[in-house]
């Protein structure tokens, strides 16, 4: 193809409907959002159901083989739905955002690939072991299988969280003027990069929460209504100890998270804590007026002197108090058309058949301003500050709901082993007051919340941007009439909201009924 | 390793794994025919058992076949996607359907009922293959598409899009030629023939085994009408070539000429068709024989992929634009970098391991075959 050629193509195109740009957010959403409440519960439970296998695996007694198989069906009926909305989401990559899947589908469709090559394959092949395979394998076979079905699921993570930091932190690639796209220089450090490392921690062991506060309440409601009570108990010795575990490493992973937020997405940072002029000092808000002295510059800085800056900072340009500066928005923008307007005038050239000294002008202008190139793409630098107030509350919600479950965790395994005994006298798990199990019961939801606040702040403090600083959302989208994207919403919203009330009917009434005795 | 060569490389990689693809179609071909295959209650759950067992291997192919196209060729995940929505979305739409009905069909607190579920496997069975095979055909028919790269850099633009659908029905068109619907019919009927002769291999049960030797001819005989149509009407057609300077032109009897130019792609397809053949005429004639399935899947196996290598390799434009000639896309200008590429290459060098615990775990899991009893002592039966 030739300029030439393409120009004459224009007249045909650009008539893009402006409310599919919303509508394919929305669907992702959509998807995202549904896709996570089944993945955490799979990540959480395969660990529960892997301690509890592996206990029948060293002991031989039925009881374990009886509560790995009921951990194993609930598993299952989660997991399908897991893998359908999954399914959805990496292909909406290409049918809703089909610039992006060309502008980064480079260094993108690497770790997607990698992910089907090692991790699904792997999930598909061992979970039909696990589900079919109790006469027909060896317990340790089997065991193992138990074990690896969930360890594919935690590669799959590990491999979408990479394709996910990487579209917050753009890292191990270079922009090739001649191809229009980005190119992956450096497969390490795409894979290996520290957000996505921090990422995984913090999603991983947030899912281990899920698993661990599923488990035990499913153990109370036992406990409530006075039935399978050894399965109870031994369970939620399990689901507990791995819940303090998950909670405290999730705290200790979110933090290393913060930290990478303000380093490489101050906006987001900003929106989470509705800071509009930021500085050194700074407080970390618990709610409107109340806040913690210094603790927004220690989550960031790890240094109570540490300079935030704020949503206003961040338009306006600033100077941090050692010195460096951060152009403005507005700056920005005008070196992102720069670049756009260069590499026309590259590709020009080129086609032009141009002198050497024309093409590497142009080169060095693109290369210059490449930082910013996806700035040219904005009209409005409002367009650049993201839904505060989700990203506020969002933040709030996922840290209260992780502090309360430490404490929570704690509670639950002190109880189960009467520790300190002073405290609890002659009572244990099973003669507690009835409001205590239907407190545990109720906290399950409770944790999905949380989880999918997390989400929320990672993904509307990324906007407007699909990938940061590079391109935003309306430059990524696909050529779609928005009455498509507006009716496979729908059907999707329809779909997937009837089979979640199917998944939790069939959940509740397969909890109702106990293990198989 | 050259950049030409990684290229080519990853489209073979890519084919084949479309190639295991259509032969793991098993699956919905054995739901689409669970009625009559089934017969009774107790027949439709050992057809469905059977199959709920391999299920999760076609759903993974499918999801790996996409990511490894992303992965080596964006500008065909990014045009074919973003432009044949719909044909797309009802693929994946069915497969969603499809990944739960499993799970859910017999659980109790199903309030959809199990039938509800059973005809979501029908459609699946149905409609995936027909419109996946569609798909296929529009490697070798072509699609209303135009790509233009520099809109990228339009200042005046809305949005900056590179790909775009030449029409509003967004990949529907595809149905109105004949062809397509030919070969999509052909995949339809042959995944039928690959899931009856893979429940007469997988189930021990004697109803099934002889219903599936009367269903089989009537899934063949359609197959085998619709395969040698289209075949013929592809060696006979121009296709879509392009020269040294990436030029595309159509070129009469090109698909013919690129068999006959690598013949060894020839050899593979003869092979793969006698292999079908043998696996359906020797179950339908040799009573007691039942292992059909292979011969047969290892024949879908190297069919397809001589025919996705045709459609591709010998400097032939694998996703034609009926649109805009140069906006088709060949292997050099919609692939990914060669760094990528090459990357992606030892990271493919996992396939053969991840094969041998696939079968090693498949042989464990149908080492005895699926009974009735078995169903009634299986508390995961489905």
């Amino acid at each position: 193809m030739n300029i030439k050629h393409n120009i004459m193509l224009e007249n045909l195109l650009l008539n893009i409907d402006a409310g599919t740009i919303d509508w394919s957010r929305a669907q992702f959403a959509l998807t995202a959002i549904y896709h996570w409440l089944f993945v955490p519960l799979t990540l959480g439970l395969a660990v529960i159901m892997g301690i509890v296998e592996t206990n029948y695996y060293r002991t031989k007694d039925e009881f374990w083989k009886t509560a790995a198989k009921f951990w194993q069906k609930l598993f299952g009926i989660n997991f399908a739905m897991g893998v359908a909305t999954g399914i959805i989401l990496e292909f909406e990559f290409g049918t809703n955002w089909s610039n992006y899947s060309w502008f980064v589908g480079d260094i993108f469709g690497a770790p997607l690939a990698v992910e089907g090559i090692v991790a699904f394959f792997m999930e598909s092949t061992f979970v039909a072991v696990m589900y079919f395979g109790w006469q027909k394998v060896s317990p340790g076979f089997h065991l193992a299988s138990t074990w690896l079905t969930g360890l594919g699921a935690t590669i799959s993570a590990w491999w979408i969280l990479v394709a996910n930091a990487w579209m917050q932190y753009p890292v191990g690639c270079e922009f090739n003027p001649d191809t229009m796209r980005n190119e992956m220089v450096s497969f390490a450090e795409v894979a290996l990069s520290p957000f996505a490392i921090s990422k995984f921690c913090h999603t991983v062991t947030s899912s281990w929460i899920i698993g661990a506060i599923f488990c035990v309440g499913v153990c109370c409601w036992y406990l409530l209504k006075k039935r399978h009570t050894k399965l109870a108990i031994e369970s939620m010795k399990i689901g507990a100890g791995v819940g303090l575990v998950a909670a405290l490493l999730a705290g200790a992973t979110g933090h290393k998270s913060g930290m990478d937020v303000a380093q490489v997405q101050p906006m987001k940072l900003a929106a989470m804590e509705a800071l509009y002029d930021g500085g050194t000092e700074q407080g970390l808000k618990l709610v409107e007026g109340i806040e913690v002295p210094y603790g927004l510059s220690i989550m960031a800085t790890n240094d109570p002197k540490g300079y935030v800056p704020g949503i206003n900072n961040l338009l306006n340009g600033y100077t941090t108090p050692d010195g460096k500066t951060e152009p403005s928005a507005d700056e920005k923008i005008a070196r992102g058309k720069k670049a756009i307007e260069a590499l026309a005038a590259y590709r020009k050239a080129k086609a032009e058949g141009a002198d050497e000294a024309t093409i590497t002008q142009h080169l060095t202008t693109i290369n210059e301003n490449m930082k910013y190139f996806g700035y040219g793409y904005v009209k409005d630098k409002a367009d650049l500050v993201p839904p505060v107030w989700i990203n506020f509350w969002a933040f709030r919600v996922m840290v209260g709901v992780g502090c309360l479950f430490i404490l929570f965790f704690a509670a639950i395994l002190a109880v189960t082993y009467r520790w300190p005994k002073f405290l609890f006298g002659k009572r244990d798990i099973t003669t507690l007051p009835a409001w205590h199990y239907w407190l545990a019961i109720l906290l399950i939801p409770l944790a999905y919340i949380g989880s999918e606040c997390g989400w929320l702040v990672a993904e509307f403090g990324r906007q407007p941007w699909t990938i940061q600083d590079m391109l935003p959302t309306w430059a990524s989208v696909s050529d779609l009439q928005s009455s498509s994207v507006i009716i496979t919403f729908f059907i999707f919203l329809a779909l997937f909201t009837t089979m979640l009330a199917v998944e939790i009917n069939i959940l509740l009434k397969q909890i109702k009924k106990g293990p198989e005795l | 390793m050259t950049y030409e060569f990684l290229q080519h490389y990853w489209c073979f990689i890519v084919s084949l794994l479309g190639a295991i693809l259509v032969f793991l179609l098993f699956v919905q071909g054995a739901n689409s025919v669970a009625r009559s295959l089934g017969y009774t209650e107790q027949g439709r759950r050992l057809v469905y058992n059977s199959t709920g067992r391999k299920w999760e291997f076609t759903f993974t192919t499918l999801v790996t076949f996409g990511g490894a196209f992303f992965a080596s060729f964006p500008l065909f995940y990014s045009t074919s996607f973003g432009g044949a929505y719909w044909l797309w979305m009802i693929i994946l739409f069915t497969f969603v359907l499809q990944a739960v009905s499993y799970e859910f069909q017999n659980k109790i607190g199903n309030f959809l009922g199990p039938k509800t579920f059973q005809f979501f496997l029908t459609l699946n069975g149905i409609v995936g293959p027909l419109l996946l095979g569609g798909a296929v055909a529009t490697f070798f028919e072509g699609s209303n598409f135009i790509i233009a790269k520099d809109n990228l850099v339009d200042a005046g633009a809305i949005t900056p899009i590179i790909s775009r659908w030449a029409n509003a029905s967004h990949g529907l068109d595809a149905l109105l030629n004949p062809w397509v619907l030919v070969l999509g019919f052909a995949v339809v009927f042959l995944a039928r023939v690959l899931g009856i002769l893979y429940v007469m291999n997988n189930v021990a049960d004697e109803d099934i085994r002889s219903r599936g030797s009367v269903r089989l001819v009537g899934a063949a005989v359609p197959f085998l009408v619709l395969f040698v149509a289209y075949l013929v009407h592809l060696l006979l057609k121009d296709g879509f070539a392009y020269n040294a300077e990436g030029i595309i032109y159509m070129e009469p009897n090109k698909y013919l000429n690129n068999f006959l130019h690598m013949w060894y792609l020839l050899v593979v397809l003869l092979i793969g068709v006698v292999l079908v053949l043998f696996g359906i005429g020797k179950t339908i004639f040799s009573k007691g024989y039942n292992s059909g399935i292979w011969p047969a899947g290892i024949g879908t196996v190297l069919t397809v992929l001589a025919l996705l290598l045709c459609s591709a390799w010998n400097n032939t434009a694998y996703y034609p634009s009926t649109a805009d000639l140069q906006s088709s896309l060949t292997l050099a200008n919609s692939c990914s970098s060669e760094f990528t590429l090459r990357t992606m290459f030892y990271v493919s060098l996992l396939v053969p391991f991840v094969l041998v615990y696939i079968i090693y775990a498949w042989r464990a899991i149908d080492k005895t075959k699926l009974t009735k009893q078995e169903l009634q002592n299986d508390d995961h039966a489905y």
